[in-house]
């Protein structure tokens, strides 16, 4: 009888350890230090095992949720997010008197959900999936109750994503009149039968799950949501939010596009070519405007979001296999980024302007030295992992022969170039302001996170060979 | 197994820098160690360079001390080394700039000094990379990576308007490698198409027929790019903010190495991947080289700032350079690449005293200076030579170089070399005028009436350039000879397909029709 939970084992551990997370807190003494982000790095570590048990098993749960190497891959993915996020989190939460318990069993919260989103291989499981994370992540923007910024955040996160949750839900329905299933096997066989091509139903089935996912991956111009967002949350949470829910939206997206909807490409192929330009394009040329460096990474995540659907356009095996590669460098590169922001803020001030940053070579030269690396790999400069992630994706787009898109991404990399190397500008090339943040407090076992972080970087920067051939192989069992 | 000069010669600077790592400079108490361990490592790369030299086998074209391993089988990308005779005295050349840069900022650079010895070391070692990598995935690493120590010793170290210069540098440059890579990509995909193997690797790249309609793009991206690079005008315009703003080793780096990457790109990746493309763009090459001879020279001339009189005088050398290359003959490419070494030395040196000029002085307006030749007189005469080795004057390096680029432009197209000539003309009138004005005359400042003479520092960092630019001037064979076998095959490649062309003339019409798509070989989502 367990045999049928095997698949879900890993969402099951993390959602266990959010249950625990919130026991926890409920019977926590007030003032009592209990190590509560210690819990949740178990049970991250705990789901990461299994996920890597499960590996090759293509186990399958009540033919709902598949366990398959994808699902697997991008659930790695998710727990190296999560491990990532509560690191950072623990130095900063008591810092911005944030409260623990809660936080670390939304953050769980969501991490489940993200993993159930991305091994789905049915459509309402899906949208369980990306309604738990939202849920989780809609509080999580606005867990800092005391500021303003942060509950207007969070109020048009959970608006916005309110809307496209309906959007996707009536796409579900539009799928269910065509087939009398939700399961994505059953679409995909209906899809590629005779007259599927032009039947509106499978359209309006397409156009508005494309709407719902669009909104989630913050393409253009369903992205409006991601610079206030970003930058009314706590900067561990953005981190967070930028990466896992890509993640998990990005895996969903594969699947249902390229397997279940995958036969009539052909109409919704130039749709979302269109909509990966426009992303690139938008989330470079405005980013370049901004002065505030959340704002300025969140541009940057739309603008990410850009070249992932490039690997979805391309469609081509190369392409699943750049959208898992590009995943985990991304993942890890805006995270880490995210927690450098962190760790500058202090109690009152976030210190997440721009010019914050001036001279911080000079005042804290590690901090400075890490984020120029994470900048670095998330312009695309070689020998970082953020070079090999584009030039897999580019060679996706120029294989599959949209040698347009990929000249698209090259230019807008350059774009996106300038106001990455604004920010290194300021930290190495201008005076420092005369009301300099506060010194900062090392916190070793973040420290040691972005240390670890830049030399998985650099690693896969020059011998990404192990993770290529792994995200390749992943790719073959999609479905 | 020959020891594997190409990967020591990548790795020895980068050792060099987890040297320094160690080397705790708080206080900035450790100066002069820190100047000393970064010197002596530049000077060991140097070393290894002219031992591959002597073990160089002058009379092959194939690529020598070759290295090859798997390195992303998935892509067919491999860890592929190897020089031939265009790379082998780049190589040198960048072993011989660097000490020398070095030597420069030993007064002038105060202040992260360990920071800034890594970024040369780091800046060295991506250099080499480029020059020796023949796998194109590899060389466009090393050619990204190069833009960032380069962006850092511009935006920190430079001058007031050094921030403005690094960005500037960085995208431009970046914005057409950029497209370079879309090309290398369709190459390779093209590749696997053709031979069924997804590869990078140079050698197997250059045997691929490819049609036309491709060629004419590829060789686009990849012109755009070196264009940039060299800087052939109208793509020029970063040159000299980089240049002006950038510290005295960055200047003498960039003139002297980084701007050959460009026309080293050119006869080693645009021309012989790309040859029917390569011929039908030669002319169009070659007129804006033209352009660009006579447009750096009167720039140059009305320059009030010594550095960025030099600076366009770059422009102007390097539009010889091409022009040779764009001769697609022997003396024209053996000129060319002969002159790429002459630059680099003349070039650098100029940029060294320049430097020490602003070190005493502070500035580089022209019109500070006058009358030098009484007060710092070894000065005046270093001086002297290099610029009458920029000029090309007989005797000197720069004359080969030159003599053999209008020699091979002459034979390919009597016009450009005829307007070329008048090149050399004008880049004697702004050189000469430029130092009769320093130099000659009055002492009309008396700020400069007691300048120090070359100290004994100076003396190293000048005297090897000097020595170099008569030497290369009166046994320019000992260059030559082994250039030749590698000149010949590649000039003989180009030359094939321009044949390959005009006698499948009887079926030109068919290609002229040939339709657009072609190139598409149908592939997308449905393809398989």
């Amino acid at each position: 009888m367990f045999d049928s939970f095997v698949a879900i084992v890993p969402a099951f551990c993390v959602t266990l350890g959010g249950i625990a997370a919130m026991t926890a807190e409920a019977f926590r003494e007030p003032g009592e230090r209990v190590p509560i982000g210690g819990l949740a790095v178990l049970s991250l570590i705990a789901s990461g095992l299994a996920s890597a048990l499960l590996w090759g098993r293509n186990a399958s749960s009540f033919g709902v949720v598949s366990a398959d190497n994808f699902g697997l891959f991008i659930n790695l993915v998710l727990v190296v997010i999560g491990l990532l996020t509560v690191i950072f989190s623990s130095a900063v939460l008591e810092r911005d008197g944030i409260p623990a318990g809660e936080y670390y069993a939304l953050t769980l919260f969501a991490i489940g959900g993200m993993m159930l989103m991305a091994s789905a291989v049915d459509l309402l499981i899906i949208f369980l999936g990306l309604e738990i994370l939202s849920l989780a992540v809609y509080v999580l923007t606005g867990i800092r109750r005391d500021s303003i910024q942060s509950t207007e955040a969070a109020f048009k996160y959970f608006l916005l994503g309110a809307f496209s949750s309906a959007f996707f839900l009536y796409g579900i329905a539009f799928a269910y009149g065509l087939v009398g299933s939700t399961r994505l096997e059953p679409i995909g066989v209906a899809v590629s039968g005779q007259g599927a091509a032009n039947n509106p139903l499978a359209q309006f089935a397409v156009g508005l799950l494309l709407v719902g996912f669009a909104f989630k991956v913050s393409a253009v111009p369903f992205h409006m949501w991601t610079p206030d967002a970003y930058e009314g949350a706590p900067a561990v949470v953005a981190g967070f939010m930028s990466a896992g829910v890509k993640a998990a939206a990005f895996g969903a997206f594969a699947r249902v596009f390229l397997s279940a909807f995958g036969s009539i490409s052909a109409d919704w192929t130039p749709i979302l070519w269109l909509l990966a330009a426009l992303t690139m394009i938008v989330g470079t040329v405005v980013g370049v405007a901004q002065t505030n460096l959340k704002r300025l990474l969140a541009y940057s995540s739309i603008a990410h979001a850009g070249y992932l659907m490039v690997a979805l356009v391309a469609g081509n095996d190369i392409g699943k296999g750049a959208l898992l590669f590009y995943l985990l460098v991304y993942a890890v590169t805006n995270v880490a980024a995210f927690g450098v922001i962190a760790l500058l803020g202090t109690r009152d001030r976030a210190n997440d302007d721009l010019k914050d940053c001036a001279g911080l070579w000079l005042r804290q030269p590690a901090l400075a030295g890490l984020l120029t690396v994470f900048l670095l790999s998330l312009g695309g400069f070689p020998p970082t992992a953020g070079f090999i992630a584009k030039w897999y994706i580019f060679s996706a787009a120029v294989g599959a022969g949209y040698t347009g898109l990929a000249i698209i991404g090259v230019l807008t990399s350059v774009v996106s170039v300038f106001f990455y190397l604004r920010i290194v500008v300021m930290m190495y090339m201008v005076e420092q302001t005369p009301d300099p943040i506060s010194p900062w407090t090392p916190q070793p076992l973040a420290i040691a996170a972005l240390a670890v972080s830049v030399i998985v970087i650099f690693y896969l920067g020059l011998l990404p060979s192990r993770l290529l051939d792994l995200a390749a192989a992943s790719i073959g069992t999609i479905y | 197994m020959t020891f594997p000069f190409l990967t020591a010669l990548i790795v020895l600077p980068l050792l060099g820098v987890v040297s320094l790592i160690f080397i705790n400079n708080r206080d900035n108490q450790k100066e002069r160690l820190i100047r000393h361990v970064t010197l002596i490592w530049s000077v060991v790369v140097f070393a290894v360079t002219l031992v591959m030299w002597a073990q160089f086998d002058g009379n092959s074209a194939e690529f020598q001390f070759p290295e090859r391993y798997r390195w992303i089988p998935a892509f067919g990308i491999d860890y592929s080394l190897g020089v031939d005779g265009l790379s082998l005295f780049l190589i040198v050349l960048t072993g011989f700039l660097t000490p020398l840069a070095l030597l420069s900022s030993w007064e002038s650079i105060h202040g992260r000094v360990r920071a800034f010895s890594m970024c040369i070391l780091v800046l060295e070692s991506a250099i080499i990379g480029v020059f020796a990598s023949i796998d194109l995935f590899l060389f466009y690493v090393f050619w990204d990576a190069m833009l960032v120590p380069m962006y850092f010793l511009i935006g920190v170290w430079g001058y007031e308007r050094r921030v403005y210069a690094a960005v500037k540098f960085m995208l431009y440059t970046l914005a057409g490698s950029v497209l370079m890579l879309v090309a290398i990509l369709s190459l390779a995909y093209l590749n696997d198409v053709a031979t069924g193997s997804y590869s990078f690797d140079l050698v197997k790249l250059y045997d691929l027929q490819l049609s036309e309609q491709v060629q004419f793009w590829g060789f686009l991206a990849f012109a755009v790019a070196f264009a940039i690079k060299v800087p052939l005008f109208p793509f020029h315009t970063w040159l000299p903010d980089a240049h002006v703003e950038a510290p005295t080793a960055g200047s003498v780096i960039l003139a002297g190495v980084l701007l050959k990457m460009g026309t080293y790109g050119l006869v080693r990746f645009a021309f012989p991947l790309f040859p029917e493309a390569a011929v039908f763009f030669a002319p169009y090459l070659a007129g804006l080289a033209v352009v660009g001879i006579a447009y750096g020279a009167l720039v140059a001339m009305v320059q009030p700032d010594l550095k960025k009189l030099v600076a366009y005088s770059s422009v102007s050398h390097l539009g010889f350079v091409v022009l040779g290359i764009a001769a697609i003959n022997t003396q024209g490419m053996q000129g060319a690449v002969y002159q790429m070494l002459n630059h680099g030395i003349s070039t650098g040196a100029l940029f060294l005293i320049v430097g020490m000029l602003s070190d005493r002085r502070h500035t580089r307006l022209i019109a500070e200076f006058g009358g030098l030749k009484r007060v710092v007189p070894r000065l005046t005469a270093a001086f002297l030579i290099v610029t009458l080795s920029s000029i090309g004057l007989p005797g000197l390096n720069g004359f080969v170089g030159e003599f053999l680029i209008l020699l091979g432009a002459f034979r390919w197209n009597p016009r450009f070399a005829a307007c070329a000539a008048v090149g050399v003309i004008l880049s004697a009138v702004y050189m000469l005028w430029m130092f009769q004005r320093v130099n000659y005359g009055e002492l009309t400042n008396d700020k400069n009436a007691d300048l120090r003479d070359l100290s004994a520092r100076e003396w190293w960092t000048l005297g090897p350039a000097v020595v170099m630019t008569i030497f290369m001037g009166v046994a320019p064979t000992l260059f030559l000879r082994p250039m030749e076998p590698s000149v010949d095959r590649l000039v003989e490649r180009v030359k094939r397909a321009q044949e390959l062309t005009a006698s499948a003339c009887g079926r030109c019409d068919e290609r002229v029709r040939e339709p657009r798509s072609s190139q598409r070989v149908g592939v997308g989502p449905h393809a398989h």
